[in-house]
C-alpha cells in the first residue's frame, strides 16, 4: 500500500488519485505519436527535403507509439474487457467516447501511409527473396507488385494526400486528448480552454525530441551514418514549436495567477507543497529555459556540428521530462487537492501492481520493441542518400 | 441520361451534406452541453436541514449497512464546521462521520459556531457524471434518479472526476464507479431511503416535490434553501437548510 500524506480537509472521497501513472503515460505516448508524425509530414506535405533521412522512419516511430497509446487505459480500466464499448455503446455527450474513433481513424491513416511509403521496397524484397520470406513480402504486398512508373506516381500521390488527412488527424487527436482534461469544468487545475493546445503543442514538441534521441542512438550505435543537415533541421522545429509551447503554458499559468478565482489557494498550495520539484524545478525550471536558451544558440549561432548535436541532443533529452512533468503535473496535481478546496493528498506511484513503474517502464519500451522488429522486415532509414552524401 | 442522373446524385449528394450540417450546427450544441435529461421529470428532492444535525453519524451508518458500502468509502457522509471567532474554519469528518464526533478542540469562548452538513450524491438535474461516462453506464431515470449501471461501467473513473461533489469512489469490490442512489430500491418498494429513516432529528428529508402533503413541498414553501456549488450549473436536487457560505 502506498502511504498518503494529507493536509486540511479533504472529502472522504478525495482520499485517493484514481488516475494513476497510467494516465499520465496514455497522453505522454499520444503526444510521441502525433509528434512523430507531423516531423513525417513535414517531408511527406509540406516538402522539407531535409528532413527526408528521418520522414520513413517518423512515420514507423508514430505508428510504434500508436499501437501502444491505449494500452495504459487498459491496464487501468476497472473492466478492462469492456473497453470496447467505447466504441459499440458511446454516448456522444461524453468527451472520452469519440477517442475510440479518432484513434482508429489515426492508426488506419498511418498504415496506409506506411504501406504506400514502403510498397517499393517490399516488391523490391519480394522479388529478391525465396521461400517463407517471398511468401512473408508477397503478402506485405498484398499480391500487387505492381512498381512501374505510373504504379508509383500514384502511390506518391496518394502518400500526400494521407499525409495531409494525417496532420489534422493527429491535431486532432492530441488536442482532443487535451480536451478530455480540459473540458472538466469541476476541476480549477484542468478546466481551462488552453488545455488542448498545450497538449498539442507539448505533444509536437516531445514527437520531435523523441525522434532526435532515437535518431542519434541509431546512428551513434547502428551503421547508419547521421545526417548533420537534417537533425540541424529538427532542432530548429523543435526550438520554434517549443516556444509557442512554453508560451502556452506560461500563459495559462499567468491566468490562473491573475484571475486568482477562489479556487487558486488551493491550486497554489498544491504546486508549492506537493509538485514544487515538477511543476517550478523541472517543467518550468531547468527543462524548459535551458533547451530555450541553449537550442536558441544551437540554431543561431556558428559553432561545430559535433557540439552543436551534443547540445541539441541535451535539449530534446531535456525537454522530453519537461513533457512528461507537465503530464504528470497536469494529471496528477488534478487529483493532489480535494473537492473540498479545503486539504491536499498525495500520490507516490506503486513499483509492482497493476498500476505501477514496471509496467508502466515495459509499456513505454514496447513502441521501440515494435520499431526494432519492423527494421528486421524493413529497413528503418533509406540508406542510399546518406551513402551519397558521405 | 448519363449525365442527368449524374447531375442528380451530385445534387441529392450535396442537399443531404447541406442539410445534414445545418441541423448539426443548430442541435452539435444542446447535444455537447449534455442535455441528457429531455424528456425527464425531477420528481424528487432530498432536503437536508443543517439546523437540526448533530452528527450523530447513523445516516452514514445505515447508508453501509442498507448498501453494503465497503469500508473507506462513502455514499453520504457528514462534514462538521468549526466557525472560529477569529474568522477561521476547521472542518472535519472522521471516518465520513460515521462514528460520531469528538468535541471540537477548542475553547468554548473562541468559537462563533459550528455546525454538521451532511454530503450525499445531488442526483442533479444537469449531471456533469451523465455527461462524461462514454458508455452511458451512468443515466437519468425518468423520475430524476442519477443511477450506475454496474454491469456498463468499464471502471475508467471518468464520472468521478467530472462530479464537483466527489459523491462517487471506485468500488474496490465491483471496480465500477459506485455512489448514493437515494436507496433507489427502497424508494421503488414505497419505503423512504435508509439514511431519512434513521436519522433522530428528521434533519434529512426525502419525498416527492409534486406531493403538496409531503415534508418536501412544505418545506419547500416554508423556508429559503439553497444547493452546493450551484456556479457549476449541475443544477442539485439535494437542498440545503441554513447552508453556510463556508460550505462547499
Amino acid at each position: 500500500m502506498q502511504e498518503i500524506i494529507t493536509s486540511g480537509f479533504l472529502f472522504p472521497n478525495d482520499l485517493h488519485a484514481h488516475w494513476s501513472i497510467m494516465i499520465v503515460l496514455y497522453p505522454y505516448i499520444t503526444g510521441l505519436v502525433a509528434g512523430a508524425f507531423i516531423v513525417s509530414s513535414l517531408y511527406h506535405v509540406f516538402g522539407v527535403q531535409e528532413l527526408k533521412p528521418v520522414a520513413r522512419f517518423s512515420l514507423v516511430a508514430a505508428f510504434a507509439f500508436l499501437l501502444f497509446a491505449c494500452t495504459p487505459l487498459l491496464f487501468h480500466l476497472g473492466h478492462p474487457e469492456r473497453a470496447l464499448n467505447i466504441m459499440f455503446t458511446p454516448k456522444f455527450t461524453s468527451a472520452m467516447s469519440g477517442f475510440g474513433y479518432i484513434y482508429n481513424f489515426y492508426l488506419i491513416i498511418v498504415l496506409l501511409e506506411i504501406w504506400f511509403v514502403y510498397r517499393p521496397e517490399i516488391i523490391k524484397r519480394a522479388r529478391e527473396t525465396r521461400g517463407p520470406l517471398k511468401a512473408l513480402y508477397w503478402c506485405l504486398a498484398l499480391g500487387s507488385l505492381n512498381d512501374n512508373e505510373t504504379a508509383l506516381t500514384l502511390d506518391h500521390k496518394i502518400i500526400g494526400v494521407l499525409a495531409a488527412i494525417g496532420i489534422p488527424s493527429a491535431c486532432i487527436l492530441h488536442g482532443y486528448v487535451g480536451f478530455l482534461f480540459g473540458s472538466l469544468k469541476s476541476n480549477p487545475w484542468w478546466s481551462s480552454p488552453l488545455m488542448p493546445v498545450i497538449f498539442l503543442l507539448s505533444a509536437i514538441v516531445s514527437g520531435i525530441s523523441i525522434l532526435i534521441v532515437c535518431y542519434w542512438l541509431i546512428c551513434r550505435f547502428g551503421k547508419q551514418i547521421l545526417d548533420t543537415e537534417c537533425i540541424k533541421s529538427m532542432f530548429k522545429y523543435l526550438w520554434a514549436f517549443f516556444i509557442l509551447d512554453f508560451a502556452m503554458e506560461g500563459l495559462e499559468l499567468l491566468t490562473h495567477i491573475y484571475e486568482a478565482h477562489h479556487e487558486w489557494h488551493i491550486v497554489s498550495q498544491m504546486l508549492s507543497r506537493r509538485l514544487a520539484f515538477s511543476f517550478y524545478g523541472l517543467q518550468l525550471g531547468i527543462c524548459s529555459v535551458i533547451p530555450l536558451i541553449v537550442l536558441g544558440f544551437v540554431v543561431l549561432k556558428k559553432m561545430q556540428d559535433s557540439t552543436r548535436i551534443k547540445l541539441g541532443l541535451s535539449c530534446a533529452v531535456l525537454i522530453l521530462i519537461q513533457v512528461l512533468a507537465m503530464r504528470w503535473n497536469v494529471i496528477v496535481g488534478g487529483q493532489l487537492f480535494s473537492k473540498s478546496l479545503r486539504g491536499l493528498t498525495s500520490y507516490t506511484p506503486t513499483i509492482l501492481g497493476r498500476e505501477g513503474l514496471l509496467v508502466a517502464l515495459v509499456l513505454f519500451l514496447m513502441p521501440f520493441v515494435v520499431m526494432y522488429v519492423f527494421n528486421l522486415i524493413l529497413p528503418l532509414f533509406d540508406k542510399e542518400p546518406d551513402a551519397e552524401k558521405q | 441520361m448519363k449525365h442527368d442522373r449524374r447531375e442528380f446524385i451530385k445534387k441529392a449528394g450535396w442537399t443531404f451534406i447541406g442539410s445534414g450540417l445545418y441541423i448539426n450546427l443548430f442541435t452539435l450544441d444542446k447535444a455537447l452541453a449534455g442535455s441528457t435529461c429531455t424528456g425527464i421529470r425531477n420528481l424528487y428532492a432530498f432536503i437536508v436541514n443543517t439546523e437540526t444535525c448533530i452528527g450523530c453519524g447513523k445516516c452514514v451508518e445505515a447508508c453501509r449497512v442498507e448498501n453494503n458500502v465497503p469500508p473507506e468509502n462513502y455514499r453520504t457522509w457528514v462534514e462538521r464546521y468549526t466557525i472560529l471567532q477569529d474568522g477561521s474554519v476547521e472542518v472535519d469528518s472522521p471516518h465520513g462521520g460515521e462514528k460520531g464526533f469528538e468535541p471540537v478542540p477548542f475553547k468554548k469562548t473562541s468559537i462563533q459556531k459550528s455546525f454538521f452538513v451532511p454530503k450525499l450524491c445531488n442526483h442533479c438535474k444537469e449531471p456533469n457524471c451523465v455527461q462524461v461516462c462514454p458508455v452511458g453506464a451512468t443515466y437519468v431515470t425518468d423520475d430524476g434518479f442519477v443511477l450506475i449501471d454496474e454491469k456498463r461501467c468499464i471502471g475508467c473513473s471518468y464520472c468521478m472526476m467530472a462530479c464537483p461533489y466527489s459523491a462517487r469512489f471506485m468500488n474496490p469490490v465491483t471496480h465500477t464507479a459506485d455512489k448514493c442512489t437515494w436507496c433507489y430500491h427502497r424508494i421503488r418498494q414505497g419505503k423512504t431511503t435508509a439514511c431519512v429513516e434513521v436519522c433522530p432529528v428528521g434533519a434529512r428529508l426525502f419525498g416527492r416535490v409534486d406531493d403538496p402533503d409531503g415534508p418536501i413541498a412544505k418545506l419547500l414553501k416554508a423556508k429559503r434553501l439553497q444547493v452546493l456549488k450551484p456556479e457549476t450549473g449541475n443544477e442539485p436536487m439535494v437542498l440545503y437548510v441554513g447552508l453556510d457560505k463556508e460550505v462547499c
